[in-house]
């Protein structure tokens, strides 16, 4: 006698499609090409071919940096340039086709095809798995360039052209100001709105539908089953997941790089730290190893409770820097730097004939890279929480709701900082950090010296980043673990530990071999095979919705 | 002397179970008591099954298998979790919890210098539960 008591049990369990879907049939079972067996006293459970190349080439590579930096650093510096020189318009063009695929999903009948069968019903409110979301995807990038980018797009990098607020000499052109002051957060906005969030719906869509309606293994390849079948599961699919874990895996040292940086910054600001790339190592050394615990402690035990306690931290901040910061004119600018991108929204997304280059090779074009390259990681977590959801109402939530918090914590931000460089240009901290000298790290600390409490604030802000630092490492490995595991998620924790490790090591060497422009020539590199991955993602999405009943 | 016992089991080794199996079907018709058999499973499609309802078919199938082997009462109790290679001890715990069981049978692999690092889920259990634990070496 067996009974169904068990059926009540489940506080969490996601039962088969209910409702008509259009499974897909396959011969395929999860974990049929994974090797089992034990290194020394550990066991492994993985993917053969993907895991081997991928992680037999991050070694490499790590290996390599550290033998030749001074090869490794003239290549990468090289690197950068290059490739946003060479494929600024590929980066732009696919974003835009990004949005608009999105767009389309809203309007077009397919958008009423329900995520898990028609019958489902939403299993999660959105809040815990979006504070995870934000915390993993996008919480080192909104510190460390939250007052940064605004300020920089305001007086330097001139986007379509709109001249500076500071003649040569450092004076102030009453004349340039309000043109200026709406188009450094308007270029912001554009880089942290719809364009992001619409590349994160695509894979978190893809994984969502081809998992729960198709019944396929949760990794980026089962999205390709209606382009390329059965080859899926030959070398077609190992190299699409392949370029997944590069892509997710040096996406993420950019933003642990980014973070020890500014940790270090504001250790070195508020208790006098020397501010150099030993006490970085020391940082990312000391950090990953909080995160190989987080690790240990499980999804829910470890990186869902740091992400929430993280999320109202973050909250806490972000009020007090509206409230301590000048309210009215932060209100203000929000409202105006909103009206300025969607004027000009159609002029920034434009990625041809171009003259404002700076801005768009050393900026969008990075920023989309570093978007599509965190793209898997974010989408496995949306798309973890969207079943039961219809497509339409799916896309209009994840294109809607971060885009508005992202607007929101630039405006706030980057909208204080711009009043202070504004409003006193000879005292300000930020003037100095920004425009008078380049000194990305300090942006924050330098715009908080300004208010209240800034000593406060500062060490908030420092443990902000580190806390932010261990969530994206912790939801990164078990990301790559999964794809590296054939999209199995209860594979052994030790290869988590492995690749935890690694991304401390793959951001470390990165340093090491150039800093900053070595973190981002490799986000660059390995962003671009995989927005290729993405356009074909698109149309392989739209096959698979027709198939759906809708 | 015991009221029920409990059998952890993971469908993807079934193989590894036998010895932990037999004592606990010997134990079950030696006290007269039942047996529930649990396994942790995560909510995305996995190796044993695609979906936690067919993970639960499965279990089932192999709770009855086992009653006509061995004649003793079974049951089965599936635990679903986000995160099943870290929270399987929790999911353990709470299964015990509410099955009221009173006695765990479960397979162990023989211990080394890792286990220091990472416990093994049966040392775990023992530690953690208030229930007796009979560990089965392989």
């Amino acid at each position: 006698m067996t009974d169904q008591t068990s059926q009540d049990l489940t506080d969490q369990g996601i039962p088969a499609p209910e409702g008509e879907v259009d499974l897909i049939e396959t011969d395929y079972e999860i974990g049929q090409d994974n090797i089992e067996g034990s290194l020394g006293p550990f066991g492994f459970d993985i993917h053969n071919p993907v895991f081997l190349v991928s992680g037999l080439s991050i070694v490499a590579f790590v290996f390599y940096a550290l033998a030749l930096p001074g090869q490794a650093e003239a290549v990468f510096g090289w690197l950068r340039p290059f490739l946003t020189s060479t494929f600024d318009w590929l980066f732009l063009s696919a974003g835009n086709i990004f949005v608009l695929f999105c767009l389309a999903l809203i309007v077009l009948p397919v958008g009423r095809v329900r995520l898990g069968g028609a019958e489902a019903t939403p299993d999660y409110s959105y809040s815990g798995w979006f504070a995870m979301l934000f915390a993993a995807g996008m919480g080192i990038g909104l510190m460390f360039f939250g007052v940064l980018e605004p300020v920089y797009h305001m007086a330097i990098s001139q986007p379509l052209g709109t001249p500076s607020p500071f003649a040569e000499d450092g004076s102030l052109i009453p004349g340039n100001v309000d043109a200026a002051r709406e188009m450094g957060l308007a270029a912001t906005i554009y880089h942290w709105g719809l364009h992001p969030w619409a590349i994160y719906a695509v894979v978190a869509l893809a994984l969502a539908l081809f998992t729960y309606n198709k019944g396929l293994p949760l990794t980026i390849r089962s999205a390709f089953y209606p382009i390329f079948g059965e080859r899926i599961w030959g070398w077609t699919g190992h190299v699409i997941d392949i370029i997944a874990v590069f892509a997710t895996l040096f996406g993420l040292a950019t933003s642990l790089g980014f973070g020890a940086q500014q940790a270090n910054a504001g250790l070195s600001h508020v208790f006098g730290v020397p501010e150099d790339l030993t006490v970085q190592i020391l940082l990312i050394t000391g950090i990953t190893a909080i995160a190989l615990i987080s690790v240990l402690r499980g999804l829910d035990g470890g990186v869902k409770v740091l992400s929430e306690i993280n999320m109202v931290v973050a909250a806490l901040l972000l009020i007090f820097v509206l409230v301590a910061g000048p309210t009215g004119t932060i209100l203000a600018d929000f409202g105006e730097g909103m009206l300025a991108y969607v004027k000009d929204l159609p002029a920034l997304s434009n990625p041809f004939g171009r003259e404002d280059t700076d801005y768009m090779q050393g900026w969008t074009a990075f920023y989309w890279a570093w978007w599509i390259s965190w793209s898997p990681f974010v989408g496995m977590f949306i798309a973890r929480v969207s079943r039961g959801r219809t497509v339409r109402e799916f896309v209009v939530c994840v294109l809607l709701i971060p885009s508005l918090v992202c607007v929101l914590w630039m405006a706030v931000f980057g909208g204080a900082a711009i009043d202070q460089v504004l409003s006193d240009p000879v005292n300000s901290a930020v003037k100095a950090q920004v425009i008078d000298s380049y000194n990305p790290p300090m942006s924050l600390f330098a715009m908080l010296e300004a208010l209240p409490w800034a000593s406060v604030t500062s060490v908030i802000g420092i443990v902000l980043v580190i806390v932010f630092f261990v969530t994206s490492s912790d939801s990164g490995s078990l990301v790559i673990d999964t794809i590296t595991a054939g999209g199995k998620i209860d594979a052994p924790l030790p290869q988590r530990v492995f690749w935890c490790t690694f991304e401390g090591a793959v951001a470390i060497v990165l340093l090491v071999g150039g800093g900053l422009s070595a973190l981002q020539a490799m986000v660059i590199s390995t962003g671009l095979p995989f927005t290729l991955v993405l356009l074909m993602m698109c149309f392989a999405i739209f096959r698979g919705l027709q198939a759906e009943a809708h | 002397m015991f009221k029920q016992i409990l059998v952890p089991v993971d469908l993807a080794h079934a193989g590894r179970l036998t010895r932990a199996c037999e004592v606990a079907g010997d134990l079950a018709r030696h006290y007269g008591i039942g047996v529930t058999y649990v396994a942790v499973a995560a909510p995305q499609p996995g190796e044993v099954a695609q979906s936690p309802e067919a993970y639960r078919e499965k279990l089932d199938a192999f709770a009855a298998a086992e009653a006509e082997r061995h004649g003793h009462r079974v049951s089965s109790r599936l635990m679903v979790s986000p995160d099943p290679a870290a929270e399987l001890d929790e999911a353990l715990v709470r299964a015990l919890e509410e099955s009221g069981a009173d006695l765990v049978v479960m397979a162990s692999h023989v211990p080394g210098w890792v286990e220091h690092v990472f416990p093994s889920h049966g040392g775990r259990l023992a530690s953690h539960a208030k229930a007796s634990v009979l560990l089965v070496r392989p």
